[in-house]
């Protein structure tokens, strides 16, 4: 195992139209783990996953990673929180990241199989991916980011709208690609979720980390008041 | 009005008599703007998704300017493709002044900014759909305008459509670089103004008739071939 | 589908080239009007084996193509404008052909009583006077510069044509032709393009057969030493065929509406180039 972290976040603001939304941050994300990102709406917490994997730019300090950057990248995968078909058959959606890399059409269609299998859209290959139902794309998003076996994966947010069922079906998902070495951070409102999944957590208020802790201490002992207002269910201000 | 009548009888009897010069000035007239089209759209398409895709300085200006060459005037664009290809021009040598190659330079020079602008515009639209998914994915800048360009293909039909629009009702460049020479540069619409300045008018309006019917047979048979409109896809 | 699209573009491109000789010459609007390059240019085909290949523009445009070598002879009725061409030597000469006659055409009413006068200067005075509605080609051709040295002997320079009565078109004769039946107005224009006009409404033929009116053809060849790519060869062929007794009986003989049309004048030994 490396020493070294696989990504540091380095007092990184996140500046839009000269209002900050997030930072200063400072972070070391381990090679080990599932991180959950906890904070009300409006936190930044899509903004601090967006700024991780290269979709912001950092107004003051540095993202950087273990690996060279074009490799970081390659090696990444997001699933956003309002998911993005590309205007194709589901099947087009799940072959897309693999054809981009090379990966002849048939292999991929045969892998894309299995995955749709696995998220039980199985019959649904040749139908456009934007006649899905909400939770559908959702889970539909979450394959194509773990087609490609990503060593980072961000999810934000990705079982807003889904049924217990489907809910069920995507932390199937994360526990699997987390036990075959991927790295997962992600956000979610679902305290449930979260302490099922999490084994950190980062609290996030008004675009900075409160906290920051092993899932067991900030479950039983969060220390800020704002996370034990947010445990209980109460406003954060 | 009477000239109307006058000449969708015209029409009709060119038809169905397969009047042989008609058929030839309308194939010639398909030939010119079909190729004129596929050259532009050629360039025009992945022109119009690469502005889309970049970000360089003089963007708004660029697209501006875009904008408003698809305002070009075609006897401009004649006259300025005339005096390339003339022999006393620095293109003269190639002799192509008068042949419907000079027809196809100019078409191609009035459609590309067109074909390129809508393109554009509707790619626009795409890519801030895409954008995140497709920097997300790691994609190479040419990956990304394929993309786009693919999965944005009935709106560039339709820009292609539009394109083939302008070409086949156009004159007033192909007039100064074809010449109208008859069996050899004359198409549709420069045997249109011939019969017009002959005072012909039944005869022109019914060879317009003739054109309108071209154009929207070229669509039609490019929608059913592309499988568009069809069933509830958009 | 591509086999076929293959050979119509191998058919529309190499139409000019396919054609043992082919020879371009540029001629005035007027002069395809008049339906005779019809009667013509088969039979050219037929006796020398050329193709003639017409480019229809006006006169100025004419010349110009000439100039730039774009055309390997000009068929036009302008002569002072010719003459100019042969002093810059883009031409290598002059030939006479044929002549035809202008005619003043106007409404059937006649407002200006020009219907019954003995000269052209004549009919246009009394035009100018009754202010009746004009409507001039203003496009430079041979027929527009025609039009303006009649009002200049007519003594009416362009500060005594008003605009509430003199249009300028700007257009070919056809067009102006509809101009002026739109306008319900007289207009100057030569014979062949008034009888195969086909729009006449209610304008009629009102003058005509003033010796001043007529207006000679005239072919000239371009300059080999200027644009050696032209094919002077072929156009003194043509000439040739232009002026042989063959060319005349054609010319003498084409008729629209029983009317004779072009009279030809060309002369029939070859003058040395001046
Ligand atoms: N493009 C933008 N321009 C301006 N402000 C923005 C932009 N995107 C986000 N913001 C602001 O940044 C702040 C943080 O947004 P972010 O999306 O990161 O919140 P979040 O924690 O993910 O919230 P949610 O739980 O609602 O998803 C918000 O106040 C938001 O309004
Ligand atoms: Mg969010």
């Amino acid at each position: 195992m490396v020493s070294i972290p696989p990504l540091s976040v380095q007092n990184a603001s996140v500046t839009r139209n000269g209002k900050r939304l997030l930072g200063p941050v400072d972070l070391e994300i381990m090679a080990n783990g599932l991180t959950i990102i906890l904070g009300p709406n409006g936190a930044g917490k899509s903004t601090l996953l967006r700024l991780m994997h290269g979709l912001e730019k950092p107004s003051g300090g540095r993202v950087r990673f273990a690996a060279p950057r074009a490799e970081a990248y390659a090696q990444q995968a997001f699933v956003f929180q309002t998911p993005v078909m590309l205007r194709r058959t589901v099947l087009g959606n799940l072959t897309y990241p693999l054809t981009l890399h090379g990966t002849k059409r048939a292999n991929a269609e045969k892998q894309a199989l299995i995955w749709l299998n696995s998220i039980g859209l199985a019959g649904h290959e040749h139908q456009l991916a934007s006649a899905l139902s909400g939770g559908e794309r959702q889970k539909l998003a979450l394959a194509r980011a773990l087609i490609r076996a990503p060593q980072l994966l961000f999810l934000d947010e990705p079982c807003a709208n889904l049924d217990g069922a489907s809910t069920r079906d995507i932390e199937r998902l994360i526990l699997e690609a987390r036990n075959t070495g991927t790295r997962i951070l992600m956000a979610t409102h679902d305290l449930g979720q979260a302490r099922r999944l999490a084994t950190d957590v980062l609290f996030l208020n008004k675009g900075r980390i409160t906290e920051s802790a092993s899932a067991e201490s900030f479950f039983n002992s969060p220390k800020t008041p704002e996370a034990q207002a947010f445990l209980k269910g109460d406003l954060v201000l | 009005m009477l000239e109307i009548w006058q000449g969708i009888q015209a029409a009709f009897w060119l038809i169905v008599t397969f009047d042989a010069d008609l058929y030839e000035i309308a194939a010639r007239s398909l030939f010119v703007t079909c190729s004129a089209v596929a050259i532009a759209a050629l360039v025009g398409l992945p022109l119009g998704a690469w502005l889309a895709v970049s970000r360089y300085r003089f963007r708004r200006f660029v697209i501006a300017m875009l904008n408003a060459l698809m305002g070009l005037p075609p006897v401009v664009v004649g006259l300025v493709v005339y005096l390339m290809l003339s022999r006393s021009g620095p293109f003269g040598v190639m002799g192509l002044l008068f042949t419907p190659w000079a027809m196809i330079i100019a078409q191609v020079i009035i459609l590309t900014p067109l074909i390129a602008s809508i393109a554009h515009q509707s790619i626009r639209d795409l890519w801030a759909e895409y954008h995140d998914l497709l920097i997300s994915l790691n994609t190479t800048r040419s990956q990304r305008i394929k993309t786009l360009l693919w999965d944005s293909r009935r709106a560039l039909l339709t820009a292609a459509l539009a394109g083939f629009g302008r070409g086949i009702g156009e004159v007033g460049a192909i007039m100064i670089v074809g010449g109208n020479i008859d069996h050899v540069t004359r198409v549709m619409t420069t045997a249109i103004a011939l019969e017009t300045s002959k005072g012909d008018f039944a005869l022109a309006i019914g060879l317009g008739f003739v054109l309108i019917g071209l154009a929207i047979a070229v669509n039609l048979a490019l929608h059913v071939l592309s499988g568009t409109e069809v069933r509830d896809r958009w | 589908m591509i086999r076929s699209i293959l050979t119509a573009a191998a058919l529309f491109a190499s139409a000019s080239t396919l054609a043992a000789d082919t020879l371009k010459m540029a001629v005035t609007t007027s002069f395809h009007n008049s339906g005779l390059s019809e009667i013509l240019l088969p039979e050219i085909q037929k006796d020398i084996g050329l193709e003639v290949q017409l480019i229809v523009v006006g006169t100025g445009q004419a010349i110009r193509l000439g100039e730039a070598g774009d055309v390997d002879a000009i068929l036009v009725h302008s002569r002072k404008a010719e003459e100019a061409f042969l002093e810059g030597g883009f031409g290598t000469h002059r030939r006479e052909i044929m002549y035809n006659d202008f005619v003043l055409v106007g409404p059937s009413d006649d407002p200006a009583k020009i219907a019954g006068v003995e000269t052209a200067k004549e009919a246009l005075t009394a035009i100018a006077v009754n202010e009746a509605p004009f409507a001039s080609r203003g496009d430079d051709s041979g027929t527009h510069k025609m039009e303006l040295a009649l009002w200049n002997t007519a003594g009416i320079d362009d500060t005594k044509r008003g605009t509430s009565w003199y249009n300028e078109a700007g257009a070919g004769m056809g067009a102006t032709l509809n101009t002026a039946a739109g306008l319900n107005a007289y207009v100057l224009t030569d014979r062949a393009s008034w009888l195969n006009f086909g729009n006449k409404q209610s304008l009629t033929l009102l003058f005509s057969g003033d010796p001043v009116l007529f207006n000679q053809y005239a072919f000239l060849p371009v300059n080999p030493e200027m644009h050696p790519h032209v094919k002077h060869d072929l156009a003194m062929n043509l000439e040739n065929w232009l002026t042989s007794a063959r060319a005349a009986e054609l010319i003498n003989s084409y008729t629209i509406n029983g009317e004779t049309l072009f009279t030809f004048n060309a002369e029939q030994m070859l003058k040395a180039a001046e």
